[in-house]
């Protein structure tokens, strides 16, 4: 933000930080098992059919092949680079989050328009002692998630945003 | 009714506890009348034909029954009551449900009456929270009530302590709105513009077909087909082409012109003294929405290909509280572009009659136009490749790729109109975003009622620095886009559509 009146009006680059926290490291283990539960599920339902069809069709092999090279670098990347881009930051005006990896998404909430807090634990991340914090507003657009969050942040988190939207007044639409 | 009107409106505080009403009992009959009408051409042709089938006569007069049965089972287990504080609904017999939607929260209220409902006097009427509808989120809905109950409702539940009530010495007759738009019989001409006509086509070639299928008629018996399918054999291909083609654009312009006059005659757009959008239409299904104008979020300007093609339009309400998939939501049928930026602009209340719509819209870069292109094109070229794998591997016809290679080089214009139907802009109020070529789409979306942001990076947006912006709010869609905007442009626009929200999470390079 020059002021100098013989500065030419070029306006500076904008980009958006990342948001303060990491959610916990545990949760590249959490992403790993999910995609190996997918990926052996995938490769199960080819080898049945390998096995009990009676005569199996030729590529099958090769699709099995590729199945578990897919399989295998998928699980090697898409834990750690997830871990590298998934942030959350709650302020006392908005909640802000990063999350994906080949396709990321930053979104912010004001938290004046925030109408639900909740946290959710599936089977696999009650295992690795983890939770997801979801915040819906009136939008249709759907909620903010935070997943992979270690259970005492999200507890945490969730006390600090149930009170800070009670303080504040209006019907969030 | 009138008194009940004026105990309502008079004095709020005094009334004792509200009965609980029912619905019209007029309602037992209309469902299954409505669903009866659907019969007709079955009852017709198998009337008209002799061919009646026993079996399946007495298959439909059982599904009316049950139909029946349950509109009275409906009616018997249904109470609605509106108290100061809410509206509450009481429904079901074995699975007892209670609705209660506080009066505060509901922003409209929509009335449609199928032809069924027209001939029994009676209404269906949705009442629209600011909840968006969600699996499980059943719409708030009383059907049916009389026509008059119905008229009470849309005054009662908009209305607002805070605002002053209608002359209290005529309650029966509120004064009259403002009216904003109507229809103008010229723009029929939009009809066959919009492609209605083909889904109408479509369906009545449907029940034609359907109803020859199901009287099992040999249509080699009819001597018109008959001597139709013998011409079809021996006629060239041009002239068969042509055939088609003229025999196409006949029914679509019948079959458009038709849902036209159907959907949109009555048309009126009006603005009523309880700060409400009032919009009636419709022929033999009629529709009336109200809407609650503080909760009008903006306007949705809709321009389809061959519309747009004929300078014309469609308007939209950016509501809370609206039904998505109906077109409870419209503020304007087809008709000129500039009529449509105009109701735009009335509906807003904008003085000056500039629609935020019609402003100058900043252009995208040129990567946003090497995006469109790749996608346009590349697509394109994918359903090639596929087609082209499939005659080598799978003895496929060769043809079906060698024609496919059009689809890449349409690609190009597809592409290129994309990029230039890409733009945003912001005014004091509004944020303008337009995207979209086979239907284009510009919204006008009020700053104050934007409620969260979005930004979106796929891997090939981050190596051509782009992103998707995506606007959050409570009404319409739910989101508004703007598309492959450079990256420090589209965090500016957001900075400033909504001051502070963004700012303390933005850097500068």
């Amino acid at each position: 933000m020059t002021t100098e009146p013989s500065a030419p009006p070029r306006q500076p680059t904008l980009r958006l930080r990342d948001p303060r926290h990491r959610v916990h490291p545990r949760a590249i283990l959490w992403w790993t098992v999910r995609s190996a539960v997918f990926w052996v599920v995938v490769a199960l339902v080819q080898v049945a059919f390998l096995v009990f069809a009676d005569q199996p069709p030729g590529w099958l092999t090769t699709t099995l092949i590729i199945t578990g090279v897919v399989g295998v670098l998928q699980m090697a990347v898409e834990p750690q680079w997830r871990y590298r881009v998934h942030h959350w930051e709650a302020t006392p005006d908005a909640v802000f989050t990063r999350s994906g990896w080949i396709r990321q998404e930053w979104r912010v909430a004001p938290v004046s328009r925030i109408q639900t807090v909740d946290t959710k634990r599936g089977l696999l991340e009650q295992l690795f002692g983890l939770a997801t914090v979801t915040v819906t507003t009136a939008s249709a657009a759907g909620p903010v998630e935070i997943a992979g969050l270690g259970q005492a942040d999200a507890a945490r988190l969730v006390d600090e945003l149930t009170a800070t939207t009670q303080a504040t007044a209006g019907d969030a639409t | 009714m009138s008194t009940e009107t004026e105990t309502v409106a008079s004095s709020p505080v005094d009334v004792p506890e509200p009965e609980w009403r029912r619905l019209e009992a007029r309602t037992v009959l209309v469902r299954p009348f409505n669903e009866f009408i659907g019969f007709i051409p079955l009852l017709i042709g198998a009337i008209a034909l002799g061919q009646h089938n026993d079996q399946k006569i007495w298959y439909g007069l059982g599904v009316i029954t049950l139909l029946i049965a349950r509109g009275v089972l409906h009616w018997a287990t249904t109470r609605y009551r509106i108290t100061d504080e809410q509206v509450e609904i009481r429904h079901g017999l074995i699975n007892r449900q209670r609705m209660t939607t506080r009066r505060e929260r509901i922003r409209t209220v929509e009335a449609t009456a199928k032809f069924g409902h027209r001939l029994f006097g009676v209404t269906s009427v949705r009442i629209g929270t600011g909840q968006h509808e969600h699996k499980g989120h059943r719409p708030v809905r009383l059907d049916a009530v009389t026509t008059a109950e119905a008229d009470r409702l849309r005054r009662v539940l908009l209305q607002r302590n805070d605002i002053a009530v209608a002359d209290p010495t005529s309650p029966a007759e509120p004064p009259a709105g403002v009216v904003l738009a109507k229809l103008d019989w010229r723009w029929l001409k939009y009809a066959p513009l919009t492609l209605s006509g083909l889904f109408a086509a479509a369906a009545i070639l449907g029940v034609v077909w359907r109803s020859v299928n199901e009287l099992d008629i040999n249509v080699s018996r009819v001597g018109l087909m008959r001597s139709g399918v013998r011409w079809f054999e021996h006629a060239s291909a041009g002239a068969v082409i042509a055939a088609v083609t003229l025999v196409a654009v006949v029914l679509i312009v019948f079959g458009s012109t038709l849902i036209y006059v159907l959907k949109y005659s009555g048309y009126e757009l009006t603005r009523e003294p309880d700060d409400t959008l009032h919009v009636r239409r419709g022929l033999l299904t009629t529709s009336a929405v109200t809407i609650e104008e503080a909760r009008l979020r903006g306007v949705e300007i809709r321009e389809p290909l061959l519309l747009r093609a004929g300078r014309g339009a469609r308007c939209l309400a950016v509501a809370t509280g609206l039904a998505h998939r109906s077109e409870s939501h419209l503020l304007m049928p087809p008709g000129p572009a500039v009529e449509a930026h105009r109701v735009a602009s009335r509906a807003l209340r904008l003085t000056d009659g500039t629609s935020p719509t019609q402003v100058r819209l900043a252009r995208h870069s040129a990567k946003a136009l090497r995006r469109r292109l790749v996608r346009a094109v590349g697509s394109g070229l994918v359903v090639v490749l596929l087609l082209w794998l499939a005659s080598v591997a799978l003895g496929w016809p060769v043809w079906l790729w060698q024609v496919a290679c059009v689809l890449p080089v349409l690609g190009v214009p597809l592409g290129w109109n994309r990029y230039r139907n890409l733009g945003h802009a912001l005014t004091p109020r509004y944020l303008v975003s337009r995207s979209g070529s086979l239907e284009r789409r510009t919204v006008a979306l009020q700053r104050t009622g934007i409620i969260g942001w979005q930004v979106r990076r796929t891997f090939f947006q981050r190596r051509a620095g782009l992103i998707t912006l995506t606007a959050s709010t409570s009404a319409g869609r739910g989101a508004y886009h703007v598309f492959d905007i450079t990256t420090s442009d589209g965090l500016r626009l957001a900075d400033e559509a909504v001051p502070g929200l963004l700012t303390p999470f933005l850097v500068e390079d």
